[in-house]
Protein backbone atom coordinates (compact mmCIF):
# COMPACT_ATOMS: atom_id res chain seq x y z
CA UNK A 1 0.00 0.00 0.00
CA UNK A 2 1.17 3.49 -0.74
CA UNK A 3 1.98 5.79 2.11
CA UNK A 4 -0.51 8.51 3.01
CA UNK A 5 0.98 11.69 4.43
CA UNK A 6 -1.06 13.81 6.83
CA UNK A 7 -0.06 17.36 7.68
CA UNK A 8 -2.36 17.92 10.65
CA UNK A 9 -4.56 16.19 13.19
CA UNK A 10 -7.58 17.23 11.10
CA UNK A 11 -6.11 15.52 8.00
CA UNK A 12 -5.43 12.38 10.07
CA UNK A 13 -9.07 12.31 11.18
CA UNK A 14 -10.27 12.81 7.58
CA UNK A 15 -7.96 10.01 6.35
CA UNK A 16 -9.19 7.61 9.05
CA UNK A 17 -12.78 8.54 8.32
CA UNK A 18 -12.36 7.52 4.68
CA UNK A 19 -10.37 4.43 5.69
CA UNK A 20 -13.26 3.30 7.94
CA UNK A 21 -15.66 2.99 4.99
CA UNK A 22 -14.26 -0.42 4.04
CA UNK A 23 -14.35 -1.87 7.58
CA UNK A 24 -16.44 -5.01 8.12
CA UNK A 25 -17.40 -6.98 11.26
CA UNK A 26 -14.51 -8.68 13.08
CA UNK A 27 -11.85 -6.54 11.39
CA UNK A 28 -8.76 -6.05 13.53
CA UNK A 29 -6.60 -2.96 13.07
CA UNK A 30 -3.16 -2.89 14.70
CA UNK A 31 -1.64 0.55 15.17
CA UNK A 32 2.09 1.08 15.57
CA UNK A 33 3.63 4.46 16.36
CA UNK A 34 5.47 6.40 19.04
CA UNK A 35 3.98 8.55 21.82
CA UNK A 36 2.33 11.50 20.12
CA UNK A 37 2.21 9.86 16.66
CA UNK A 38 -1.55 10.39 16.42
CA UNK A 39 -2.93 6.92 17.16
CA UNK A 40 -5.85 8.22 19.21
CA UNK A 41 -6.62 10.82 16.53
CA UNK A 42 -6.73 8.04 13.95
CA UNK A 43 -9.29 6.21 16.11
CA UNK A 44 -11.33 9.42 16.46
CA UNK A 45 -11.52 9.47 12.64
CA UNK A 46 -12.49 5.78 12.46
CA UNK A 47 -15.43 6.47 14.78
CA UNK A 48 -16.63 9.33 12.57
CA UNK A 49 -16.25 7.05 9.55
CA UNK A 50 -18.43 4.49 11.31
CA UNK A 51 -21.06 7.24 11.65
CA UNK A 52 -20.70 7.49 15.42
CA UNK A 53 -20.83 10.84 17.21
CA UNK A 54 -18.85 9.45 20.17
CA UNK A 55 -15.48 10.97 20.98
CA UNK A 56 -12.60 8.48 21.25
CA UNK A 57 -10.35 9.20 24.24
CA UNK A 58 -7.17 7.49 25.36
CA UNK A 59 -7.91 3.99 26.73
CA UNK A 60 -4.64 3.83 28.67
CA UNK A 61 -6.42 3.87 32.06
CA UNK A 62 -8.97 1.07 31.62
CA UNK A 63 -7.14 -0.63 28.68
CA UNK A 64 -10.34 -0.83 26.63
CA UNK A 65 -13.01 1.61 25.55
CA UNK A 66 -16.17 0.40 23.83
CA UNK A 67 -18.03 2.58 21.35
CA UNK A 68 -21.39 1.26 20.21
CA UNK A 69 -22.96 4.33 18.62
CA UNK A 70 -21.92 3.66 15.02
CA UNK A 71 -22.59 1.39 12.05
CA UNK A 72 -20.34 -1.23 13.74
CA UNK A 73 -19.18 -1.39 17.38
CA UNK A 74 -15.61 -0.22 17.84
CA UNK A 75 -13.39 -1.72 20.56
CA UNK A 76 -10.41 0.50 21.29
CA UNK A 77 -7.49 -1.17 23.09
CA UNK A 78 -4.17 0.12 24.36
CA UNK A 79 -1.23 -2.24 25.00
CA UNK A 80 0.89 0.63 26.38
CA UNK A 81 0.70 -0.57 29.99
CA UNK A 82 0.43 -4.29 29.36
CA UNK A 83 3.31 -6.34 30.64
CA UNK A 84 2.38 -9.94 29.84
CA UNK A 85 0.25 -11.65 27.26
CA UNK A 86 -1.76 -13.40 29.98
CA UNK A 87 -3.13 -10.05 31.18
CA UNK A 88 -5.17 -9.76 27.98
CA UNK A 89 -7.33 -12.68 29.08
CA UNK A 90 -8.40 -10.58 32.08
CA UNK A 91 -10.05 -7.97 29.89
CA UNK A 92 -11.61 -10.59 27.60
CA UNK A 93 -9.51 -9.56 24.61
CA UNK A 94 -10.16 -12.68 22.49
CA UNK A 95 -13.93 -12.44 22.96
CA UNK A 96 -13.90 -8.87 21.69
CA UNK A 97 -12.12 -9.91 18.50
CA UNK A 98 -15.06 -12.13 17.44
CA UNK A 99 -17.86 -9.93 18.70
CA UNK A 100 -18.95 -8.49 15.35
CA UNK A 101 -17.22 -5.16 15.81
CA UNK A 102 -13.95 -3.56 14.79
CA UNK A 103 -11.02 -3.95 17.19
CA UNK A 104 -8.34 -1.25 17.07
CA UNK A 105 -5.21 -1.77 19.10
CA UNK A 106 -2.74 1.00 20.00
CA UNK A 107 0.85 -0.13 20.72
CA UNK A 108 0.00 -3.46 19.03
CA UNK A 109 3.70 -4.11 18.34
CA UNK A 110 4.30 -4.65 22.07
CA UNK A 111 2.42 -7.99 21.77
CA UNK A 112 2.12 -8.86 18.06
CA UNK A 113 1.57 -12.52 19.00
CA UNK A 114 -1.74 -11.56 20.61
CA UNK A 115 -3.23 -10.56 17.26
CA UNK A 116 -4.87 -12.87 14.73
CA UNK A 117 -3.50 -13.45 11.21
CA UNK A 118 -6.23 -11.30 9.72
CA UNK A 119 -5.10 -8.16 11.56
CA UNK A 120 -4.22 -5.19 9.35
CA UNK A 121 -1.06 -3.46 10.52
CA UNK A 122 -0.85 0.29 10.14
CA UNK A 123 2.42 2.04 10.96
CA UNK A 124 2.44 5.75 11.77
CA UNK A 125 5.73 7.56 11.40
CA UNK A 126 6.42 11.16 12.36
CA UNK A 127 9.22 12.74 10.31
CA UNK A 128 8.42 16.19 11.78
CA UNK A 129 6.20 17.75 14.42
CA UNK A 130 3.26 18.12 12.01
CA UNK A 131 3.83 15.43 9.33
CA UNK A 132 2.55 11.86 9.80
CA UNK A 133 3.09 8.99 7.36
CA UNK A 134 0.56 6.14 7.43
CA UNK A 135 1.70 2.88 5.83
CA UNK A 136 -0.16 -0.42 5.82
CA UNK A 137 2.33 -3.23 6.32
CA UNK A 138 2.44 -6.83 5.15
CA UNK A 139 2.93 -9.24 8.05
CA UNK B 1 -22.63 14.82 73.32
CA UNK B 2 -24.36 11.85 74.87
CA UNK B 3 -22.46 8.65 75.32
CA UNK B 4 -22.81 6.29 72.41
CA UNK B 5 -23.73 2.91 73.77
CA UNK B 6 -22.41 -0.14 71.97
CA UNK B 7 -25.93 -1.54 71.66
CA UNK B 8 -27.29 1.20 69.38
CA UNK B 9 -30.10 0.16 67.07
CA UNK B 10 -28.22 0.83 63.85
CA UNK B 11 -31.21 0.47 61.61
CA UNK B 12 -32.62 3.66 63.12
CA UNK B 13 -29.40 5.19 64.44
CA UNK B 14 -28.72 8.78 63.34
CA UNK B 15 -25.00 7.94 63.15
CA UNK B 16 -24.83 4.68 61.21
CA UNK B 17 -21.65 2.68 60.80
CA UNK B 18 -20.74 2.42 57.12
CA UNK B 19 -17.97 0.31 55.65
CA UNK B 20 -16.68 1.00 52.13
CA UNK B 21 -14.23 -0.84 49.88
CA UNK B 22 -12.40 0.79 46.96
CA UNK B 23 -10.48 -1.32 44.43
CA UNK B 24 -11.06 0.51 41.14
CA UNK B 25 -7.43 0.71 40.11
CA UNK B 26 -4.19 0.12 41.94
CA UNK B 27 -4.99 0.98 45.56
CA UNK B 28 -6.81 -1.43 47.85
CA UNK B 29 -8.66 0.65 50.43
CA UNK B 30 -11.21 0.15 53.19
CA UNK B 31 -12.78 2.84 55.37
CA UNK B 32 -15.32 2.96 58.18
CA UNK B 33 -17.48 5.96 59.08
CA UNK B 34 -19.69 6.49 62.11
CA UNK B 35 -21.97 9.20 60.79
CA UNK B 36 -19.57 11.82 59.48
CA UNK B 37 -16.72 10.74 61.73
CA UNK B 38 -13.98 8.72 60.07
CA UNK B 39 -13.11 5.80 62.34
CA UNK B 40 -10.66 4.02 60.03
CA UNK B 41 -9.18 4.50 56.59
CA UNK B 42 -6.72 1.90 55.35
CA UNK B 43 -4.92 2.10 52.01
CA UNK B 44 -2.49 -0.46 50.62
CA UNK B 45 -0.80 1.25 47.69
CA UNK B 46 0.69 -0.76 44.87
CA UNK B 47 2.74 2.03 43.36
CA UNK B 48 5.89 0.14 44.32
CA UNK B 49 4.68 -3.07 42.65
CA UNK B 50 3.93 -1.23 39.38
CA UNK B 51 7.01 0.98 39.37
CA UNK B 52 9.14 -1.34 37.19
CA UNK B 53 6.40 -1.26 34.50
CA UNK B 54 5.79 2.51 34.41
CA UNK B 55 2.06 2.03 34.81
CA UNK B 56 -0.74 -0.07 36.26
CA UNK B 57 -0.71 -3.73 35.26
CA UNK B 58 -4.21 -5.22 35.62
CA UNK B 59 -3.27 -8.71 36.71
CA UNK B 60 -0.74 -7.41 39.22
CA UNK B 61 -3.48 -5.12 40.51
CA UNK B 62 -6.18 -7.76 40.98
CA UNK B 63 -3.85 -10.23 42.69
CA UNK B 64 -2.74 -7.47 45.02
CA UNK B 65 -6.35 -6.61 45.93
CA UNK B 66 -7.13 -10.24 46.64
CA UNK B 67 -4.15 -10.51 48.98
CA UNK B 68 -4.65 -7.22 50.80
CA UNK B 69 -8.42 -6.83 51.16
CA UNK B 70 -8.93 -9.41 53.96
CA UNK B 71 -5.99 -8.02 55.97
CA UNK B 72 -7.23 -4.46 55.51
CA UNK B 73 -10.71 -5.48 56.62
CA UNK B 74 -9.30 -6.83 59.89
CA UNK B 75 -7.14 -3.78 60.44
CA UNK B 76 -9.96 -1.34 59.70
CA UNK B 77 -12.45 -2.99 62.06
CA UNK B 78 -9.85 -3.27 64.81
CA UNK B 79 -8.74 0.39 64.36
CA UNK B 80 -12.37 1.48 64.47
CA UNK B 81 -13.07 -0.74 67.48
CA UNK B 82 -16.14 -2.26 65.90
CA UNK B 83 -17.30 -5.66 64.78
CA UNK B 84 -18.66 -6.29 61.30
CA UNK B 85 -22.08 -7.19 62.74
CA UNK B 86 -22.54 -3.56 63.85
CA UNK B 87 -22.15 -2.14 60.33
CA UNK B 88 -25.38 -0.64 58.94
CA UNK B 89 -24.45 -0.90 55.25
CA UNK B 90 -21.61 -2.15 53.08
CA UNK B 91 -20.45 -0.13 50.07
CA UNK B 92 -17.99 -0.65 47.23
CA UNK B 93 -16.82 1.16 44.13
CA UNK B 94 -18.64 -0.39 41.17
CA UNK B 95 -16.91 1.58 38.39
CA UNK B 96 -15.34 3.06 36.41
CA UNK B 97 -12.04 1.21 36.63
CA UNK B 98 -10.31 -2.06 35.83
CA UNK B 99 -12.88 -4.87 35.64
CA UNK B 100 -10.78 -7.50 37.43
CA UNK B 101 -9.97 -5.09 40.26
CA UNK B 102 -13.50 -3.71 40.71
CA UNK B 103 -14.82 -7.25 40.90
CA UNK B 104 -12.82 -8.03 44.05
CA UNK B 105 -14.00 -5.06 46.11
CA UNK B 106 -17.61 -5.34 44.97
CA UNK B 107 -17.76 -9.10 45.61
CA UNK B 108 -16.36 -8.65 49.12
CA UNK B 109 -18.89 -5.90 49.97
CA UNK B 110 -21.78 -7.92 48.53
CA UNK B 111 -20.67 -10.99 50.48
CA UNK B 112 -20.58 -9.00 53.72
CA UNK B 113 -23.99 -7.43 52.99
CA UNK B 114 -25.48 -10.85 52.27
CA UNK B 115 -23.81 -12.49 55.29
CA UNK B 116 -24.91 -9.82 57.77
CA UNK B 117 -28.24 -9.16 56.04
CA UNK B 118 -27.52 -5.44 55.58
CA UNK B 119 -27.93 -3.17 52.55
CA UNK B 120 -25.31 -2.97 49.82
CA UNK B 121 -24.44 0.33 48.11
CA UNK B 122 -22.66 0.45 44.75
CA UNK B 123 -20.82 3.77 44.49
CA UNK B 124 -19.46 5.46 41.39
CA UNK B 125 -15.76 6.20 41.89
CA UNK B 126 -16.24 9.62 40.27
CA UNK B 127 -19.06 10.48 42.69
CA UNK B 128 -16.64 9.65 45.51
CA UNK B 129 -14.19 12.22 44.18
CA UNK B 130 -16.95 14.70 43.36
CA UNK B 131 -18.30 14.79 46.93
CA UNK B 132 -14.91 14.51 48.67
CA UNK B 133 -14.40 18.31 49.04
CA UNK B 134 -17.40 18.22 51.42
CA UNK B 135 -16.05 15.28 53.42
CA UNK B 136 -17.27 15.36 57.01
CA UNK B 137 -19.38 18.46 56.46
CA UNK B 138 -22.78 18.52 58.19
CA UNK B 139 -23.98 21.30 55.90
CA UNK B 140 -24.68 19.07 52.94
CA UNK B 141 -23.58 19.52 49.35
CA UNK B 142 -23.60 23.14 48.22
CA UNK B 143 -24.19 23.64 44.48
CA UNK B 144 -20.83 23.99 42.74
CA UNK B 145 -18.78 23.47 39.61
CA UNK B 146 -16.40 20.57 40.24
CA UNK B 147 -13.12 19.76 38.55
CA UNK B 148 -12.17 16.09 38.85
CA UNK B 149 -8.60 15.65 37.73
CA UNK B 150 -6.68 12.37 38.01
CA UNK B 151 -4.73 9.76 36.07
CA UNK B 152 -7.84 8.38 34.42
CA UNK B 153 -10.21 11.36 34.37
CA UNK B 154 -10.36 15.06 33.67
CA UNK B 155 -13.85 16.50 33.78
CA UNK B 156 -15.94 19.47 34.82
CA UNK B 157 -19.26 18.73 36.47
CA UNK B 158 -22.10 20.95 37.58
CA UNK B 159 -23.17 19.62 40.98
CA UNK B 160 -26.63 20.58 42.21
CA UNK B 161 -26.88 18.09 45.08
CA UNK B 162 -26.33 14.39 45.86
CA UNK B 163 -27.08 12.42 42.70
CA UNK B 164 -27.82 15.54 40.66
CA UNK B 165 -24.84 16.00 38.33
CA UNK B 166 -24.37 17.37 34.83
CA UNK B 167 -21.08 16.81 33.00
CA UNK B 168 -20.17 20.06 31.28
CA UNK B 169 -16.75 19.16 29.91
CA UNK B 170 -14.16 16.40 29.75
CA UNK B 171 -10.92 15.51 28.06
CA UNK B 172 -11.25 14.60 24.40
CA UNK B 173 -8.03 12.53 24.51
CA UNK B 174 -5.63 12.04 27.46
CA UNK B 175 -6.42 12.71 31.13
CA UNK B 176 -4.23 15.35 32.82
CA UNK B 177 -2.61 12.78 35.12
CA UNK B 178 -1.95 10.51 32.14
CA UNK B 179 -0.12 13.40 30.44
CA UNK B 180 2.03 13.75 33.57
CA UNK B 181 2.79 10.00 33.53
CA UNK B 182 3.61 9.85 29.81
CA UNK B 183 5.78 12.98 29.83
CA UNK B 184 7.57 11.70 32.94
CA UNK B 185 8.34 8.49 31.06
CA UNK B 186 9.74 10.48 28.09
CA UNK B 187 11.97 12.36 30.53
CA UNK B 188 13.16 9.15 32.15
CA UNK B 189 11.45 9.95 35.46
CA UNK B 190 9.87 7.38 37.77
CA UNK B 191 6.21 6.29 38.03
CA UNK B 192 3.88 7.78 39.15
CA UNK B 193 4.89 10.77 37.04
CA UNK B 194 2.90 13.55 38.73
CA UNK B 195 4.84 13.81 41.99
CA UNK B 196 8.15 13.29 40.10
CA UNK B 197 7.47 16.15 37.67
CA UNK B 198 6.32 18.36 40.55
CA UNK B 199 9.52 17.58 42.47
CA UNK B 200 11.75 18.31 39.45
CA UNK B 201 9.79 21.49 38.65
CA UNK B 202 10.68 23.06 41.99
CA UNK B 203 12.76 26.18 41.37
CA UNK B 204 12.34 25.74 37.60
CA UNK B 205 11.38 28.53 35.20
CA UNK B 206 7.82 27.83 33.92
CA UNK B 207 8.28 30.38 31.11
CA UNK B 208 11.52 28.91 29.70
CA UNK B 209 9.85 26.60 27.18
CA UNK B 210 6.77 27.74 25.27
CA UNK B 211 4.31 24.84 25.34
CA UNK B 212 0.74 24.88 23.98
CA UNK B 213 -2.34 25.61 26.10
CA UNK B 214 -4.69 23.40 24.07
CA UNK B 215 -8.39 24.23 23.70
CA UNK B 216 -8.07 27.37 25.82
CA UNK B 217 -10.32 29.20 23.36
CA UNK B 218 -12.36 26.22 22.15
CA UNK B 219 -15.55 27.85 23.43
CA UNK B 220 -16.57 24.74 25.36
CA UNK B 221 -15.53 23.16 28.66
CA UNK B 222 -13.54 20.29 27.11
CA UNK B 223 -9.84 19.59 27.60
CA UNK B 224 -7.10 18.14 25.41
CA UNK B 225 -3.66 17.11 26.68
CA UNK B 226 -2.50 14.92 23.82
CA UNK B 227 -1.06 17.87 21.85
CA UNK B 228 0.93 19.02 24.88
CA UNK B 229 2.44 15.54 25.23
CA UNK B 230 3.35 15.61 21.52
CA UNK B 231 4.86 19.10 21.87
CA UNK B 232 7.18 17.86 24.63
CA UNK B 233 8.07 14.86 22.48
CA UNK B 234 9.23 17.17 19.63
CA UNK B 235 10.88 19.67 21.94
CA UNK B 236 13.18 17.06 23.51
CA UNK B 237 15.51 16.45 20.52
CA UNK B 238 15.98 20.24 20.18
CA UNK B 239 17.24 20.61 23.74
CA UNK B 240 20.98 20.04 24.09
CA UNK B 241 20.96 18.27 27.47
CA UNK B 242 17.39 17.67 28.69
CA UNK B 243 18.63 15.52 31.56
CA UNK B 244 20.73 18.39 32.94
CA UNK B 245 19.37 19.46 36.35
CA UNK B 246 18.48 23.05 35.48
CA UNK B 247 17.12 22.25 32.00
CA UNK B 248 15.04 19.35 33.34
CA UNK B 249 13.73 21.55 36.10
CA UNK B 250 12.70 24.30 33.64
CA UNK B 251 11.14 21.74 31.31
CA UNK B 252 9.10 20.15 34.11
CA UNK B 253 8.03 23.58 35.37
CA UNK B 254 6.99 24.67 31.86
CA UNK B 255 5.01 21.47 31.26
CA UNK B 256 3.35 21.60 34.67
CA UNK B 257 2.37 25.24 34.19
CA UNK B 258 0.88 24.50 30.76
CA UNK B 259 -1.39 21.82 32.27
CA UNK B 260 -2.29 23.97 35.27
CA UNK B 261 -3.06 27.09 33.18
CA UNK B 262 -5.62 25.20 31.12
CA UNK B 263 -7.22 23.51 34.15
CA UNK B 264 -7.56 26.84 35.98
CA UNK B 265 -8.84 28.88 33.02
CA UNK B 266 -11.39 26.28 31.94
CA UNK B 267 -12.68 25.68 35.48
CA UNK B 268 -13.23 29.38 36.13
CA UNK B 269 -14.92 29.86 32.74
CA UNK B 270 -17.21 26.89 33.48
CA UNK B 271 -18.16 28.26 36.92
CA UNK B 272 -19.04 31.60 35.35
CA UNK B 273 -21.04 30.00 32.54
CA UNK B 274 -22.98 27.87 35.04
CA UNK B 275 -23.43 30.92 37.33
CA UNK B 276 -21.96 29.13 40.31
CA UNK B 277 -20.01 30.94 42.99
CA UNK B 278 -18.30 27.82 44.37
CA UNK B 279 -15.58 25.77 42.69
CA UNK B 280 -14.43 22.38 44.03
CA UNK B 281 -11.37 20.38 42.99
CA UNK B 282 -10.73 16.68 43.62
CA UNK B 283 -8.78 13.70 42.27
CA UNK B 284 -5.12 12.69 42.36
CA UNK B 285 -3.75 15.63 40.37
CA UNK B 286 -5.38 18.05 42.83
CA UNK B 287 -2.54 17.17 45.24
CA UNK B 288 -0.28 19.14 42.90
CA UNK B 289 0.85 22.30 44.70
CA UNK B 290 1.17 24.37 41.55
CA UNK B 291 -2.47 23.59 40.71
CA UNK B 292 -3.52 24.49 44.27
CA UNK B 293 -1.61 27.78 44.15
CA UNK B 294 -2.78 28.87 40.69
CA UNK B 295 -6.38 27.77 41.22
CA UNK B 296 -6.50 29.72 44.50
CA UNK B 297 -5.12 32.85 42.81
CA UNK B 298 -7.45 32.49 39.82
CA UNK B 299 -10.59 31.95 41.92
CA UNK B 300 -9.67 34.86 44.20
CA UNK B 301 -9.33 37.16 41.17
CA UNK B 302 -12.63 35.89 39.76
CA UNK B 303 -14.43 36.34 43.08
CA UNK B 304 -15.16 32.61 43.37
CA UNK B 305 -15.12 30.49 46.48
CA UNK B 306 -12.83 27.48 46.25
CA UNK B 307 -12.84 24.18 48.08
CA UNK B 308 -10.22 21.45 47.59
CA UNK B 309 -10.55 17.87 48.72
CA UNK B 310 -8.09 17.25 51.57
CA UNK B 311 -4.84 15.80 50.15
CA UNK B 312 -5.41 12.43 51.90
CA UNK B 313 -8.72 12.20 50.00
CA UNK B 314 -7.22 13.06 46.60
CA UNK B 315 -5.48 9.83 45.76
CA UNK B 316 -7.75 6.82 45.60
CA UNK B 317 -9.14 5.98 49.02
CA UNK B 318 -12.20 4.40 50.57
CA UNK B 319 -13.09 7.28 52.90
CA UNK B 320 -14.56 9.24 50.00
CA UNK B 321 -16.53 6.16 48.89
CA UNK B 322 -17.85 5.72 52.44
CA UNK B 323 -18.87 9.40 52.54
CA UNK B 324 -20.73 9.15 49.21
CA UNK B 325 -22.35 5.94 50.51
CA UNK B 326 -23.42 7.73 53.69
CA UNK B 327 -25.09 10.54 51.73
CA UNK B 328 -26.84 7.94 49.55
CA UNK B 329 -27.85 5.89 52.62
CA UNK B 330 -29.34 9.00 54.24
CA UNK B 331 -31.57 9.38 51.17
CA UNK B 332 -32.72 5.79 51.58
CA UNK B 333 -30.77 4.44 48.60
CA UNK B 334 -29.52 0.88 48.34
CA UNK B 335 -28.31 -1.29 45.46
CA UNK B 336 -29.62 -4.76 44.54
CA UNK B 337 -26.96 -7.46 45.05
CA UNK B 338 -27.48 -8.51 41.44
CA UNK B 339 -26.06 -5.22 40.17
CA UNK B 340 -22.82 -5.90 38.31
CA UNK B 341 -19.68 -3.81 38.30
CA UNK B 342 -19.23 -1.64 35.20
CA UNK B 343 -15.71 -0.72 34.04
CA UNK B 344 -17.16 2.10 31.88
CA UNK B 345 -19.68 3.36 34.45
CA UNK B 346 -20.74 6.92 33.62
CA UNK B 347 -21.40 9.58 36.25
Amino acid sequence: MATFTSNSAAETIAFARAWAQALVPNDVVALVGDLGAGKTHFVKGLLRGLESTEEATSPTFTLIHEYRGGRLPLFHFDFYRLNQLSELAEIGFDEYLDDGGVAVIEWADRFPEALPERARWLRIEAPSASERNFTEEEK
Amino acid sequence: MVNITPLLQHSIAPHPLLLAIETSCDETAIAILRGRALLASEVASQSAAHQPYGGVVPEVASRHHLRHAPQLLERATSDAGISLGQVAAFAATSGPGLASSLMIGASLAKGLALGFDKPYLAINHLEGHLLSPFFGSEAGIEPNVALIVSGGHTMLVEVNGVGDYRIIGRTVDDAAGEAFDKVAKMLGLAYPGGPEIERCAQGGDPARFGLPRSMLNSGDANFSFSGLKTAVRYLLPKIAAPEDGKVLSDLCASFQRAVVDVLVAKTIAAARAARRSLVTVSGGVSCNHELRTQMSLGCKRAGLELRFAAPRLCTDNAAMIAFAALLRWERGDSTPLTTEINPNLAL
